[in-house]
């Protein structure tokens, strides 16, 4: 491939690779590629981790999954197996909001219960941070909040955000302070001498935020987080998660509502089945089937002949009409001749919910026919 | 291991705050009352009665205990996923059950005890005395503690891998069969197969032996317990202990949670 | 009164009514079972092998308690004047199985199984056996040894063993003199009054228990009364060789002043001279009855 000089000298590509690995541990695979053509290596630029970093390392992703599978057996004699995670990849990167999407059931808390290590895959591995999930003391930056978290009911939520704290070795003091913000932050600053089995659901899943954020973490990884919330309780998770956003950190999130995902993500991953269906930026997973135009109208005078009116459903005095994009200026004309009045002309997008519908249906389409095979 | 004390601090905590503990060490205290009822009608026993009813008191308790907290404190951290949050910590397995088995142990350390001091005191309303021999009372005591933790061991092993009542069987079972061990040893017969005699003494090492760890005849009886007694059963039930918690934190590190 | 107050009346009484009516069932069924058991003396035990198997490690306690029953067993039997002892056997049996150590309940049982009805069960071979279970359990406590030296001596007639049984105690360490005094008296008289008396006194005054002291003390006043009555017809005997003359009463006696005191017995009833002129306790005496029996 390319030669490259450092201290003048030009070294090969394999003589480089040596040389960069005998001065760490390479957990990573590294790109070249990057550097060719690069004529001139600073002498201490090969030890120097930024710049290593910053030109040889692949740009890494805060959390990547390869290949992750989880199958379960079940039936008589554990005999049958269930694929509840089927071969996922996919990245997550450093300081995104991302939004796993997925009916009930699709496999998403699965995929975090993985990463938490939690269960163990049958199949594939994943990185935090650059390290293995078998690593635990990667797990000191790395904020979790369960599925319907529930806390020892004896204890204080004082008391309970200090006894997770510990294992993040603070000190004492340290500790103090940050349950202190923590609680403040949460909103729980006046219940916190209470004992936990006395608080409401919403409470609760303000203690498990609270727990998964207290070290300030990197990444943060949230599991249902807004489920059994009312409106306000929504809102407060909503303004937390840009908060961490704001930050810097790297938030994960699963839900199965998708207006909060809209609101929040900056990409979103779409799991049914089992499956990744789809991901990138909500906006961008929609556009793939623009539908057209649509454009409310009001009509002052009686109905003329307008062609138009054939295919506009009318409610009271309003008419909605729906053509493709290229017909479009041709109606407003008309529709100008008419005397009408334009109220709205609007872009006909399937709403990520319809995105997810359609998959939704694909995806049973498929398991029932699979069914019928016989397979 | 730093977060081993951790855990076992607030496992304590957590006992002592369960009421269950208390109406349990209440129920204890009742029957070393009793005991000293019983001896006024049983006659020329009465010190060894309240001895050997106080004793069998807390081992009972101390028993009931081990098994069902033992049980609950793994399987009701995983139904309640209270679980989840914690091994999302810096925290390995093996350091939360570790932590747990130690604070359960300081638990019944504790109401054992408590437990002890009333005997003590039933003792002395008796007789307005104590005697020399009653010092081996608490050697009984010591090594009903090193029984209990062995049952707290089973019990945790057990919760590992099969539902809570299951383990709370099994526990019992390997308890009741562990007190016959030693009859398994002195097994004989002529018709008997060789090989299935094999097979029975085999088991019968296998098996913790619990008897052991039992000194009520002589304690009861104002007798002295030999050392070597004491610190060999020390070492049994340390040896047997240490391997079971093992075994439990090898299935505990494989299990999928739900 | 409103309305949750009447309702509330009503259901107390009807819960008194009923708690009533259960009290005069119990009643009755408690009178239908007490015939049941006068039928049939069996307690419902099991053998000895058994119930240690089921007390697991708790064998002290479970000792303690068939010992209690025991001594409950043998009181009640006493009150009712029952002399059908047959149940303290297996009662004892299972308590030293499960507590071997169970020093009181041999030494119990070594009187009140070997002593012959009413006073105990009859069964001086289950008494010894007893023991033999005792001295091997607790090899030091000498006092098994006189136990066993007396169920040979009061009620096997045994003597030769009785000696045996004296002689291996008194090589305890720490047993008294007394022990080697009476091995060597019985062996050379098998028995006597004086070996009877001194056994029931040292019974009667190192026992610890209560019942055992009272046997001891009945059998001290039959055996103090037959030493009376030796020495009375010793008396009469000589009389009738210095005047060739049977004395009629007691009272010819003590007017020739062959008395040395008074001649009572330990209930306080004076001797009479019955027919024959031999000396017997008095008919108002409650000590004649037994007198009767052993003569027979």
């Amino acid at each position: 491939m390319g030669e490259f000089a450092a201290e003048n000298t030009k070294y090969t590509e394999t003589e480089l690779k040596k040389r960069i690995g005998r001065s760490r541990q390479m957990e990573r695979p590294f790109c070249l590629s990057r550097v060719a053509g690069c004529e001139h290596i600073v002498a201490a630029a090969v030890d120097d981790e930024r710049w290593l970093f910053k030109n040889i390392y692949m740009p890494q992703g805060a959390i990547e999954i390869e290949n992750l599978s989880k199958e379960y057996p079940y039936g008589f004699l554990h005999l049958k197996k269930k694929k509840s995670l089927e071969d996922l990849s996919m990245q997550v990167e450093e300081g995104e909001v991302f939004g796993f999407l997925g009916p009930n059931g699709a496999g998403k808390s699965t995929t975090i219960k993985l990463l938490m290590r939690l269960i163990f895959p049958t199949a594939g591995t994943a990185r935090i941070l650059g390290k293995p999930i078998d690593d635990v003391s990667m797990h000191a930056s790395i904020g979790y909040l369960p599925e319907q978290p529930y806390f020892y009911d004896y204890l204080t939520a004082y008391e309970v955000l200090d006894y997770f704290a510990r294992f993040h070795n603070l000190k004492a003091d340290d500790r103090a302070a940050r349950v202190e913000a923590m609680l403040k932050k949460v909103g729980l600053d006046t219940a916190k001498k209470i004992q936990l089995r006395k608080y409401s659901k919403g409470m609760l899943q303000r203690v498990g935020l609270a727990q998964a954020i207290l070290h300030e973490p990197k990444v943060v990884v949230l599991d249902e987080p807004m489920s059994g919330l009312d409106p306000l309780g929504r809102r407060e998770v909503r303004d937390i998660i840009l908060d961490l956003k704001r930050e810097g950190r790297t938030v994960l999130f699963s839900t199965h509502v998708l207006s909060d995902a809209e609101m929040l993500c900056d990409r979103v991953g779409v799991i049914v089945g089992g499956k990744l269906r789809g991901i990138g930026a909500p906006g961008e997973l929609v556009d793939i089937k623009a539908q057209g135009m649509e454009i409310l109208f009001e009509l002052s005078g009686p109905a003329q002949n307008l062609p138009l009116l054939e295919k506009a459903t009318r409610t009271g005095d309003r008419y909605r009409v729906q053509l493709p994009e290229s017909e479009l200026y041709t109606a407003l004309d008309a529709l100008k001749d008419a005397g009408g009045r334009v109220l709205s002309v609007a872009q006909i997008k399937p709403t990520l919910e319809e995105y997810f519908m359609y998959l939704v249906e694909a995806d049973r389409a498929q398991a029932s026919a699979v069914e019928v095979s016989g397979k | 291991m730093r977060n081993v004390p951790t855990v076992a601090a607030n496992t304590f905590r957590e006992a002592v705050r369960d009421r269950v503990l208390y109406n349990l060490v209440f129920f204890a205290l009742m029957m070393i009352g009793a005991a000293i009822l019983v001896g006024q009608i049983s006659i020329g026993i009465e010190r060894d009665v309240i001895i050997s009813l106080g004793l069998t008191a807390i081992s009972v308790v101390g028993i009931f205990i081990a098994i069902f907290l033992g049980v609950a404190l793994v399987s009701k951290e995983m139904d309640k996923r209270t679980l989840y949050a914690l091994l999302a910590k810096p925290v390995k397995r093996w350091e939360f059950l570790l932590g747990k088995f130690v604070g359960l142990v300081m638990t019944l350390t504790v109401n054992t005890a408590a437990m002890a001091a009333g005997v003590y005191i039933a003792l002395w309303s008796v007789n307005r005395a104590w005697q020399p021999s009653d010092i081996y009372i608490l050697t009984a005591m010591y090594l009903i503690l090193l029984k209990l933790a062995l049952i707290v061991a089973l019990a945790l092993l057990f919760s590992c891998f099969t539902t809570p009542f299951l383990a709370i069987l099994f526990t019992a079972g390997v308890y009741v069969a562990g007190l016959f061990a030693s009859d398994l040893r002195t097994v004989h017969g002529v018709e008997v197969d060789p090989g299935a005699l094999r097979l029975v003494r085999g088991i019968s090492y296998l098996l913790p032996n619990f008897e052991n760890f039992n000194v009520m005849g002589a304690v009861v009886h104002g007798r002295s317990v030999p050392f070597a007694l004491v610190w060999q059963a020390t070492l049994y039930g340390l040896l047997y202990t240490t391997i079971v918690l093992t075994g439990a934190a090898i299935v505990f590190s494989r299990r999928n949670l739900k | 009164m409103n309305r949750r107050a009447i309702n509330g009346a009503v259901f107390g009484a009807l819960l008194l009514a009923g708690f009533v009516c259960v009290w005069q069932l119990q009643e009755r069924v408690d009178a239908e079972r007490a015939m049941l058991q006068l039928e049939s003396e069996e307690l419902t035990l099991h053998s000895p092998a058994v119930m240690k198997r089921l007390s697991l490690e708790y064998a002290p306690l479970l000792g303690a308690i068939y010992w209690t029953r025991a001594v409950q067993y043998f009181g009640g039997k006493h009150q009712e004047h029952n002399s059908n002892l047959g149940q303290l056997w297996p009662l004892l049996d299972i308590a030293t199985t499960l507590d071997p150590n169970l020093i009181v309940a041999y030494h119990f049982g070594a009187t009140f199984l070997s002593d012959a009805p009413p006073r105990g069960a009859g069964q001086p071979d289950k008494a010894a056996a007893l023991l033999e279970r005792g001295i091997q359990a607790n090899p030091d406590h000498w006092r098994f040894y006189q136990d066993l030296g007396n169920v040979y001596y009061f009620d096997k007639k045994d003597y030769l063993k009785a000696s045996q049984a004296f002689e291996t105690g008194s090589r305890l360490p720490g047993t008294p003199v007394f022990m080697k005094i009476m091995a060597a008296k019985i062996a050379a008289e098998g028995e006597s009054l004086e070996t009877s008396y001194a056994l029931w006194l040292d019974l009667y005054q190192s026992s610890t228990n209560k019942e055992v002291r009272k046997n001891a003390e009945d059998h001290l006043r039959m055996v103090k009364m037959q030493m009376d009555l030796r020495a009375l017809n010793q008396i009469a005997d000589n009389y009738e060789r210095q005047t060739k003359r049977r004395a009629e009463s007691i009272n010819v006696l003590a007017d020739a002043g062959l008395l040395s005191g008074q001649a009572i017995d330990p209930q306080g009833f004076p001797y009479v001279l019955g027919q024959l002129g031999r000396a017997e306790p008095n008919p108002k005496s409650p000590l004649r009855a037994e007198w009767m029996k052993e003569k027979k």
